[in-house]
């Protein structure tokens, strides 16, 4: 289908403002323009889509829509900010399921009925796309699934993981091509057989693909996939002969990849090791390691450390404070400290909570100050001459494991806080649960150095707080 | 113009695509790596053209079926990414000089 010409300049004006939103989304500053930008340019696309070619079937395309649309807003307007990441690897998956069936409508169009794009790069596109599409979707339900902590939690591995995904990969390349020769290599297979045989071996391959990566490693694998449904996009465009599908899904396919490149070494984590290396590098299991004694202490004892023997004390927040809405007291005990003379700073990990920048803006909206906010490489160093530091709800973003040649983890190799540098170190934590990389943290069993506060994040500052002002 | 040459001006389109992307997302401080993501997770929604063009097309059951979920799923994508981005963004509007406004809003 050749577009008529009012049609084509909408979608590369839609095309344009895709491009001109990216490009303010690389500062804080201008990135809610960007997004609205962005937002204004797939309106420009769909009504457009919407006028040339709904006018035939305007109800279900309407009802789709309406359906699809209403659960999109109000699963993203309910869901918690500690929850993002999996929401985004669910609207994620959707699109790229939603690329492969477009290409496998088309197919079967042409195929079976004679009516859809003829020719070699349509079938060739077809098959592409309802691979990285199905990859995708089944990849993004795995990453959400583990983010959400539903199954599949940690890593998953078995014995001949690598060939059992080599020979499902083989079976993609041979199945596929029987589909694009219609039928030349595998004559019993018609080749609607093979697409949909394509289909269901890509799901399980983008399952298998996520099932052994470890919960920690989760936020890049997203961004992946991200960038693999952007190429399903672009595919799709290819088998639909459409300019503004090819133009926007490359473009996401090529910037989604920069970034995951971006994400991984800003985390020290090569992208091959978290795709490949995972299966081997299994956490040990818990169970047949006896219960290691820890120093478990209550609220006046952290008090009485903070009251006579801290002069400096940085704070470091995870994920737990996050979602205990703990940023309020925490700033509260910054001041109680200060108002004694004390040093506070916060050491803000990457990816504390989860999520770039995060913490960041907890804390600013508990009005702590920008300039006590110290990013992990300004503050590394200064660990050893900090009397305590206190840890709330983290664990994986200060394990010492990490940095253990010796050790091969799941965060091996990740950057960590030193906070085992200090001379103590106090964590307020629920419980003694290993941190969402599923790898146990050996400074919880340093009794000289730590002290373990068993509680939420919120009640266990609190308690703090009153300590402290009392003592 | 001919389908041969149509084939040729999509590629072409593919290609510099590929290398505009490259080189829109050189230097991101990290801080807006999630949005980003957001963000281009919300643009391959363009994929919801796609899915209405397939619904659109004649077809039977069999396709009507596919383009629908395809319609539905798409739209999860469109209206969803772009929801959660705008949430995401939302919470860098607090800037320092603006705080005591932002917080009594």
């Amino acid at each position: 289908m050749i577009l008529a010409a009012p049609a084509f300049i909408a979608y590369l004006a839609a095309a344009v403002l895709f491009i001109l939103g990216i490009r303010r989304l690389r500062s804080p500053e201008t990135a809610r323009s960007g997004n609205s930008i962005s937002a204004f340019g797939m309106l420009i696309a769909l009504g457009t889509t919407f006028f040339i070619n709904g006018v035939l079937s305007l109800p279900e395309i309407l009802a789709g829509i309406i359906i699809g649309g209403s659960i999109g807003a109000v699963s993203a307007q309910k869901v918690k900010m500690t929850a993002m990441p999996q929401m985004v690897a669910a609207f994620n998956g959707v699109g790229g399921g939603a690329a492969a069936l477009v290409a496998l409508s088309e197919f079967y169009r042409t195929d079976a009925l004679g009516s859809g794009n003829e020719g070699l790069v349509a079938a060739i596109t077809s098959v592409l796309s309802i691979l990285i599409g199905s990859v995708s979707f089944a990849g993004s339900v795995i990453a959400f699934s583990k983010l959400q902590e539903l199954f599949f939690t940690g890593s998953v591995s078995f014995p001949l993981q690598k060939a059992l995904n080599a020979a499902l990969a083989v079976v993609v390349i041979i199945v596929g091509a029987n589909a694009i020769s219609n039928g030349a290599f595998l004559p019993f297979l018609s080749p609607v057989a093979s697409i949909v045989i394509v289909l269901f071996v890509s799901l399980a391959l983008g399952v298998l693909l996520v099932v052994p990566i470890g919960g920690a490693d989760m936020p890049i694998v997203i961004s992946l996939l991200n960038a693999f449904t952007g190429m399903a996009a672009a595919m799709s465009g290819f088998v639909l002969a459409n300019n503004v599908l090819i133009i926007s899904g490359t473009l996401v396919g090529a910037s989604g990849t920069i970034l995951t490149r971006l994400m991984s070494s800003s985390l020290g984590r090569p992208l091959g090791k978290i795709l490949f290396a995972s299966v081997s590098g299994a956490p040990k299991k818990k169970e047949d390691e006896e219960e290691k004694p820890v120093n478990s202490v209550g609220p006046d004892d952290v008090a009485a450390l903070l009251n006579y023997e801290a002069d400096k004390v940085i704070m470091v927040p995870g994920y737990g404070l996050a979602v205990a809405q703990a940023q309020g007291a925490m700033a509260e005990l910054m001041n109680v400290l200060e108002s004694k003379g004390k040093e506070v700073k916060f050491a803000i990990h990457p990816v504390a909570g989860r999520m770039p920048g995060h913490m960041n803006v907890l804390l600013a909206e508990a009005d702590v100050p920008y300039d006590k906010l110290y990013d992990m490489e300004d503050i590394n160093d200064e660990f050893a001459e900090t009397d305590v530091v206190i840890v709330v709800g983290a664990n994986d973003v200060v394990n010492p494991a990490a940095n253990d040649p010796e050790q091969d983890s799941p965060i091996s190799g990740m950057p960590v806080l030193n906070v085992d540098q200090a001379q103590h170190v106090v964590f307020i934590k629920r419980s003694l649960s290993p941190g969402f990389a599923g790898v146990d943290n050996p400074l919880f069993y340093d009794q000289e150095k730590t002290m373990m506060l068993f509680s939420d994040a919120k009640q266990g500052l609190q308690d703090v707080i009153s300590a402290v002002k009392s003592g | 113009m001919s389908s041969h040459l149509l084939l040729l001006s999509e590629f072409a389109v593919f290609v510099i695509a590929a290398f505009l992307g490259f080189e829109l997302i050189s230097r991101v401080p990290s801080l807006l790596h999630t949005p980003l993501m957001s963000a281009t997770n919300a643009i391959h929604g363009i994929i919801l053209v796609g899915a209405m063009i397939a619904l659109a097309a004649p077809g039977n059951a069999f396709t009507k079926v596919i383009g629908f979920i395809a319609v539905i799923f798409g739209a999860m994508n469109v209206v969803g990414g772009y929801w959660v981005t705008n949430r995401m963004l939302d919470m860098f509007r607090i800037r320092p000089a603006k705080r005591k406004k932002a917080r009594s809003r």
